[in-house]
């Protein structure tokens, strides 16, 4: 199961309407090893097309080159499909080489991308070719203080 | 002295999960084929035939290969290798 805190969610979604008709694409990083999804990290797609994405080479560099500083690992990587549904295509499963990844996806595909309702998104393992889905926990707050899901006032930082 | 070059994850299988492992070599390609000899089966998740796999990323010294002569890149004792996988899809 992959959990993820609304404020992360609604970044994810925001990022693949303001990209769409292109993909969108980015990477949630967390702890070494925790599978806590913290840090927000949308990245541009280079291919700047509606049915590819791919990180910029330099950035992909500064990115891991970040996480290794500090200790962390792309917990989530996601992307945006804009036509079809939220479901990995074969270009996904064939090119995706993190096993550990969380791999989640959100569709802004038949006007999805208009207006500002929520929009599913639907979170998937890929491993040598083979999908597997998995339940999606959106809790309320904001990871990266750790306390995700915890009842507390929201103006206190 | 040595050349460093930086495993990713999914090829450490290769490295017997360590994440960075050294060579030598006057260019890049003769590094691979170095630090193959070592960790078996690496090279080929890297380059098909002569040239690098379209969806693995090679930087010396922070510098995509694909923009400083891919496989004849040069490389010296000191310099850092970074092996990256692209992160792409459809």
């Amino acid at each position: 199961m992959l959990t993820l805190d609304q404020t992360t969610y609604e970044a994810i979604v925001a990022h693949a309407r303001r990209d769409h008709p292109d993909e969108a694409c980015g990477v949630v990083a967390g702890p070494v090893g925790s599978d806590r999804a913290e840090r927000f990290i949308p990245m541009l797609n280079a291919a700047m097309s509606p049915t590819f994405y791919e990180f910029d080479s330099g950035e992909l560099l500064r990115l891991y080159q970040d996480l290794d500083d500090r200790d962390e690992e792309p917990v989530v990587i996601y992307h945006s499909h804009t036509a079809t549904e939220a479901y990995p295509s074969r270009t996904d499963i064939s090119l995706a080489q993190e096993p550990g990844a969380h791999y989640v996806l959100v569709s802004t595909s038949d006007g999805a991308y208009e207006g500002d309702t929520p929009l599913p998104i639907r979170s998937f393992r890929i491993v040598d070719g083979q999908v597997s889905e998995e339940e999606v926990s959106i809790v309320s707050g904001d990871a990266a203080d750790g306390v995700a899901g915890a009842e507390r006032p929201r103006n206190g930082g | 002295m040595a050349i460093e070059v930086k495993v990713p994850t999914i090829l450490r299988t290769y490295t017997g999960g360590e994440k960075a492992v050294s060579g030598s070599g006057d260019t890049l390609g003769e590094l691979l084929d170095d630090v193959e000899t070592r960790n078996e089966g690496i090279r080929a998740r890297v380059v098909d035939g002569d040239e690098l796999r379209r969806f693995v990323n090679v930087y010396v010294n922070d510098e995509d290969v694909r923009f400083t002569g891919g496989l004849g890149t040069d490389v010296k004792d000191g310099d850092t290798v970074v092996i990256l996988p692209a992160v792409a899809g459809g």
